[in-house]
């Protein structure tokens, strides 16, 4: 996996609570048995329409919002499936970071496996920065994993949480199998001490 | 040092745990990995890259049951065909014991799961699925993971996991005649949202869930994900042991008796203590139809479809007018006016014998209405075969339904199994997010009883109404 510590690039704005993870990433593009090559299906049923023509009116079609690296979103994003494709996709996409209120529990799990980094904020200051995103030419944001800070460019500064020892592995790029084979020991202790009751 | 009790959940996690060191997740030990062909191929190619095996074959079960047709016949998508293909390789290069299609135990991984016994109180249960709290019915820790945590269980055996906040949700009151399950766990969402369990793992309580079948027990926790969260739990009780009993992978014998001696011990102490306690009242219950497009939009049968101007909280209005769009419905829509197109009688949700029971129940001596398709999918081979013994298949042919094979089919619609742009479904399933069930689809959720219902008369009826009225078709 590779280290990543702070990103400071534009953003895009998806406003909407409950995006889930079918959205995300629709079912269409599941049976794929490759780990890359989903950024193009991301939001897929949402970009185009049924002819394959983009759909002028999704917030991430929007000029303004290319080569963004940074999504801001509505609460409880990543609901629903478990499919790991969604931050397979999203990455794949060019997100490196989602900001949000709040997010599915398996989808945070996965997107922090992949080396993205999930950043929740209270919903008024996510508001306030979706506010201050400027819709004719763009805007940029600073997101540090260090300093656990996003920073817009006035200088306002929005200090987050972050777990500790994801943080920890996502700043080293760590592998999260090696550093649990590093516990092997333990799990055949626990293995042989079950097996004993 | 006070002593309190401890939950059924704080005892299943306690049991498990490898390692607990401050500052870290708790590493957690897994004593059941289940594994179907679409989460788990790029989970496999890691491990071979890594020249790594599989560290428990014996803890690892697989089943085939997303993608797979449920018309006889080969599998005709290529790319379904692929992912099988590797789903067998994978099973034979690693020595993990696949039900494949054909071999007459497969089926939905959370039906056969159950069937086969490998569900048992106590448990720690993982698959690549999110559907995987369905397992809880049992009191085991049962919870969905990604594709990474699939090749991390594949390789370690354990998972990092971060110790969750606790819940319960307690059903009040008896159940009103002619309610179910689903009923019970709609009407839930709709009163915490579909974020409310977020962040937690959440136990079931209340004397309306002792009353339940395992069968029904399933479809509450199949549907905890469903308001966020990860996992739910029912303790084991008399029901759990008779259902377990004989079962394939059960204890047996003197082994039998000890284990259930054990799962006695798994149910909440009485001064346990939860981070937050939910009270769902069940005696005003109605049937429930969802109108929007996440299980949270959910009214009773005898209501309407709610005006979005109602919502005080800007995001959900404009949530439902959003929804309201691309479901075709209008404000104030009675819901027993709404006609379906199809109806889909399945999913891990509710395809096992007692939900094929229940709507062969409503449908016997009916006819499906003209303008309707209405499929029945079990849950898995065994599922089929009994309802086949009991002479189910019989009464929905009759009735104009068709009767498949079993698989996941028209829940997520990976197969040949899917809504063309704009039909509208009763279904028995868990998800009514946009497109699930095929791009521009339109999704009600409902019990098996509604959605057979809806079949017969074309648009959806309360069935509490219809033992007194004969079928009008």
């Amino acid at each position: 996996m590779k280290a990543i510590s702070e990103v400071s690039a534009r953003v895009a704005v998806l406003d909407r609570p409950d995006v889930d993870t079918d959205q995300i990433i629709p079912k269409q593009f599941l049976k794929r048995i490759e780990r890359t090559g989903y950024g193009q299906y991301a939001f897929f049923d949402w970009r185009f329409d049924e002819d394959g023509n983009e759909r002028s009116g999704f917030a991430l079609n929007q000029p303004q919002f290319a080569g963004a690296r940074i999504l801001l979103a509505g609460r409880n994003f990543g609901c629903g499936s478990s499919r790991e494709h969604a931050a397979w996709a999203l990455q794949d996409a060019g997100f490196d970071v989602v900001i949000a209120p709040s997010f599915g529990d398996i989808f945070r799990s996965n997107a922090a496996k992949v080396g993205m980094v999930i950043v929740q904020l209270p919903e008024d200051q996510v508001k306030e920065l979706m506010e201050s995103v400027d819709l004719d030419r763009g805007s940029e944001l600073t997101v540090d994993l260090e300093a656990l800070t996003v920073t817009t460019p006035e200088g306002r500064v929005f200090p987050f949480a972050f777990d500790a020892s994801t943080r920890y592995r996502l700043l080293n790029g760590l592998d999260d199998i090696d550093l649990t084979l590093t516990h092997e020991a333990e799990i055949t202790a626990y293995e042989t001490s079950r097996e004993a009751r | 040092m006070v002593v309190t009790g401890r939950s059924l959940f704080e005892k299943v996690w306690d049991l498990h745990i490898v390692r607990d060191e401050t500052g870290e997740p708790t590493l957690l030990y897994i004593d059941l990995h289940l594994v179907h062909e679409v989460t788990s191929p790029q989970a496999f190619e890691g491990l071979r890259l890594a020249g790594r095996r599989v560290r428990r074959p014996d803890l690892t079960v697989a089943t085939m049951d997303h993608n797979v047709p449920t018309l006889p016949g080969p599998v005709t998508d290529p790319m379904a065909k692929a992912q099988l293909d590797a789903l067998r390789a994978n099973c034979e290069a690693f020595g993990v014991e696949l039900h494949g299609t054909g071999s007459g135990s497969e089926g939905i991984v959370h039906v056969i799961g159950p069937e086969l016994g490998l569900t048992q109180p106590g448990k720690t249960i993982v698959c690549g699925d999110s559907h995987t709290s369905t397992h809880g019915a049992f009191g085991a820790l049962a919870f969905g993971i990604g594709t990474s945590e699939v090749e991390h269980v594949l390789a370690t055996q354990t998972l990092n996991q971060q110790r969750p906040k606790t819940m319960l949700l307690e059903f009040q009151g008896d159940l009103p005649p002619g309610l179910t399950a689903k009923d019970m766990i709609l009407g839930a969402i709709g009163q915490v949202g579909v974020d409310g369990g977020v962040g937690y793992v959440v136990e079931y309580a209340g004397e309306s869930i002792r009353a339940l079948s395992m069968e029904q027990r399933m479809t509450i926790c199949n549907m905890t994900i469903e308001w966020g969260a990860r996992a739910g739990l029912i303790a084991p009780d008399e029901t759990t042991f008779a259902y377990l009993e004989g079962r394939p992978h059960a204890p047996q014998g003197d082994d039998w008796s000890r284990a259930v001696a054990a799962w006695r011990q798994l149910a909440s102490d009485p001064d346990a203590t939860y981070d937050t306690h939910v009270v769902v009242d069940v005696t005003e219950l109605a049937p429930q139809v969802t109108w929007g497009t996440n299980p949270g939009m959910v009214v009773p049968v005898t209501s309407t479809v709610p005006d979005p101007k109602s919502f005080t909280d800007g995001d959900d209005r404009d949530a439902a007018e959003r929804a309201l769009t691309y479901m075709g419905l209008r404000a104030g829509q009675p819901i027993e006016e709404i006609a379906v197109d199809r109806v889909f009688i399945g999913s891990c949700t509710n395809s096992r014998i007692e939900d094929l029971r229940a709507a062969a129940e409503i449908v016997r001596g009916g006819t499906v209405d003209p303008r309707v398709t209405a499929l029945v999918v079990p849950g898995s081979a065994q599922v089929r075969r009994q309802a086949e013994s009991e002479g189910l298949d019989q009464v929905f042919l009759d009735a104009g339904f068709e009767w498949r094979l079993a698989g996941c089919s028209m829940c997520l619609g990976m197969n040949p199994d899917v809504l063309a742009p704009g039909e509208r479904c009763a279904s028995t399933s868990n998800r009514n997010f946009e497109g699930r069930q095929g791009r521009g689809g339109r999704t009600h959720l409902v019990s098996p009883q509604m959605a057979a219902a809806a079949a017969l008369h074309g648009h959806f009826v309360d069935v509490r109404a219809l033992a007194a009225e004969p079928v009008a078709s």
